[in-house]
C-alpha cells in the first residue's frame, strides 16, 4: 500500500496540531450578531409594512435585546483579540476586501440604530419613562417622524450584519468546511430563526405567535435546505471538502451536528410549532428556546470544525 | 522587484539549521517558528523516498492574508514582502485562519507574527538568516525580476514545484524536484 507520511517540525501554540486561535467568543459573537440582526430585520419589516400595532412584540419590544445582544457580542469580539488596546485600528481604515472591516462598518451603523429604535419604543415597556434632556426628545422626535426611512436603514444594515457572520466565514479558502457560499445564507437565515424564536417566545398575543411559528417553520426549512444543499456542493468538489463534509458525515463533528443542530435546534423545534399551529398547547417556552439553542450550537460547530478542516501537501 | 527562494529538495539534508538561525537572527520567542522542516516519506515499502522541505512563509503574490486583514497590518512591502505591521495589528487572528500554509501565530505579545525573508538584512545588500546559515547551501533567495540573481538562474535549470498552487495563492517559495 502506498504511504505518505508527513513529519512537520513546527510547533506553534494555537497552530499545530490543529488551527485553534478562535474559541468561544467568535462563535458568541457570530450568535449574537444574527440573533440582532434577526430581531432587527422583522422589526423593520413590520414597521414598513405598517403592522406595528398587530405584531406589537415583534416591532417595539423583542428588538429591546438587539442593543444587548450587540454589545454582549462587540465584548465577545473585543475579549477575542490578542492585540487589544489597538482595536481602534479598525476604525482608521476601511478595507473593501477584507469581511471583518465590513463587519466592524457595520457594526457600527447597526448598534446606533438599534439604540435608537430602542428608545423610540421604550415607552411600550415602562410608559412613565422621561428622557429628562429636551435634546433627546427633539431627537427622537426627528427619527419618529422619518421611522419609515429608519427601518429601511435597518432592513438593510440588519441583513448584511446577518449574512456578513457567514461571510466572515466562507472568505477564508484556506478552511475548507468554511469556504462555501452557502455559509452566509445559511448564516443569515439562522440569525433570522433566532429572532423569530426570541418574538415567540416573549409575545403574548396569539396571532403574533401564529405569524412567527409559521416564519420560524419557512425558515427552518430554507436551514434543512441550505445545509443539505452545503453538503451536496461539498461532496462533489474537491478532495479538501469531500474531508470536510466528512467531518459532518461520519467524522467526529457528526454526532453534536446532526443532534444539537439539526434535530435538536431544527426538527423538533419545526415540530413542536407545526403542532402548536394545528391547535395543539405546547408552551411556546420550548421550541424557542430550542431554536436559540440550535443556533448557536451551529456556530460554535461550525466555527471548531472549520479550523480542522484544512489543505493537505 | 518580486523576491521568491527557492529551496533544493534533493540538497536538503533536514539539520534544522535555518530554523535556529531565524529563531536567532529575529529573537523568535521560545516555542515557536517562523520556518520548519516537514519529512515527507512518500512510497510503497520498500521503494521509498523522503522529500525534506524547509518550509516557511510563501510571501503569495494574491494573499489571501493580506485581502483578510480588517486594518491594513498586513501588506506588501518592497519586492513583494508580505509583512505585518505591530502597531496596526488587533491581532484578530483573520490572516492565521486565511493562510492554507498556517505560516502565522500570535506573538506572545499579542500581534501576529511571521517570516519577513529578513528583509532588514536583504536591504544592506545580505542573504536572510536561514539562506545565509544552510550548510549545504540548499537555499537560492533574489529577486526573480532579475534573470542573473541565483534564484532566477536555479529556476531556469532546475524542474520545481510549490506548495498547494490550487490554493490560488501563487506562491513565492518553490522547491527544486
Amino acid at each position: 500500500m502506498r504511504e505518505e507520511i508527513i513529519v512537520s517540525g513546527r510547533n506553534n501554540p494555537l497552530i499545530d496540531p490543529l488551527l485553534h486561535v478562535w474559541h468561544w467568543e467568535i462563535p458568541v459573537y457570530l450568535f449574537l450578531g444574527g440573533l440582532a440582526a434577526g430581531l432587527m430585520f422583522f422589526a423593520a419589516l413590520y414597521t414598513i409594512r405598517n403592522r406595528e400595532n398587530d405584531y406589537k412584540v415583534a416591532v417595539k419590544i423583542a428588538p429591546m435585546f438587539a442593543p444587548i445582544a450587540l454589545i454582549l457580542g462587540l465584548g465577545a469580539l473585543f475579549l477575542d483579540l490578542h492585540h487589544k488596546f489597538y482595536f481602534w485600528r479598525l476604525y482608521t481604515t476601511i478595507r473593501l476586501a477584507s469581511p471583518m472591516s465590513w463587519g466592524a462598518w457595520t457594526l457600527m451603523i447597526v448598534t446606533p440604530i438599534s439604540f435608537i429604535w430602542s428608545a423610540l419604543h421604550i415607552k411600550s415597556i415602562f410608559p412613565n419613562w422621561d428622557w429628562k434632556f429636551e435634546v433627546i426628545k427633539e431627537l427622537l422626535e426627528f427619527f419618529n417622524r422619518n421611522k419609515k426611512v429608519l427601518a429601511w436603514i435597518m432592513l438593510i444594515s440588519s441583513s448584511i450584519l446577518g449574512i456578513y457572520t457567514g461571510i466572515l466565514l466562507s472568505a477564508f479558502n484556506a478552511r475548507p468546511l468554511w469556504n462555501t457560499s452557502i455559509m452566509g445564507p445559511l448564516f443569515l437565515a439562522s440569525g433570522l430563526s433566532a429572532g423569530t424564536a426570541m418574538v415567540i417566545w416573549i409575545s403574548k398575543n396569539h396571532d403574533e405567535r401564529k405569524r412567527f411559528a409559521q416564519l420560524d417553520l419557512m425558515i427552518i426549512g430554507i436551514e434543512l435546505f441550505l445545509i443539505i444543499h452545503m453538503f451536496m456542493g461539498f461532496l462533489a468538489s474537491t478532495q479538501v471538502q469531500i474531508d470536510a463534509a466528512n467531518l459532518f458525515l461520519g467524522g467526529e463533528y457528526t454526532a453534536p451536528f446532526w443532534i444539537f443542530v439539526v434535530i435538536i435546534g431544527m426538527i423538533v423545534p419545526a415540530i413542536l410549532e407545526g403542532l402548536e399551529l394545528k391547535g395543539y398547547k405546547i408552551p411556546t417556552v420550548i421550541p424557542a428556546v430550542l431554536v436559540l439553542f440550535g443556533s448557536v450550537m451551529l456556530r460554535i460547530i461550525i466555527s471548531y470544525a472549520g479550523q480542522a478542516s484544512r489543505w493537505l501537501y | 522587484m518580486r523576491y521568491a527562494m527557492a529551496i533544493d529538495t534533493k540538497k536538503c539534508v533536514g539539520c534544522s539549521d535555518c530554523v535556529v538561525a531565524c529563531q536567532t537572527e529575529n529573537n523568535v520567542p521560545i516555542g515557536y517558528c517562523r520556518d520548519w522542516v516537514v519529512e515527507v516519506m512518500d512510497g510503497t515499502y520498500p521503494q521509498l523516498e523522503i522529500e525534506l522541505r524547509s518550509e516557511r512563509c510563501n510571501h503569495c503574490e494574491n494573499s489571501p492574508c493580506v485581502r483578510c486583514c480588517p486594518t491594513g497590518a498586513s501588506h506588501y512591502a518592497d519586492g513583494g514582502i508580505v509583512l505585518v505591521t505591530k502597531n496596526e495589528c488587533i491581532g484578530c487572528s483573520a490572516c492565521i485562519a486565511s493562510c492554507p500554509y498556517d505560516a502565522r501565530y500570535v506573538h506572545p505579545d499579542g500581534y501576529v507574527d511571521k517570516c519577513t525573508f529578513c528583509l532588514h538584512r536583504v536591504k544592506k545588500g545580505m542573504q536572510p538568516a536561514c539562506v545565509a546559515v544552510c550548510p549545504t547551501k540548499c537555499m537560492y533567495f533574489g529577486d526573480l525580476d532579475d534573470p542573473r540573481s541565483d534564484v532566477s538562474k536555479i529556476l531556469k535549470k532546475r524542474k520545481h514545484k510549490t506548495l498547494i498552487p490550487e490554493a490560488g495563492t501563487k506562491p513565492q517559495l518553490y522547491f527544486l524536484i
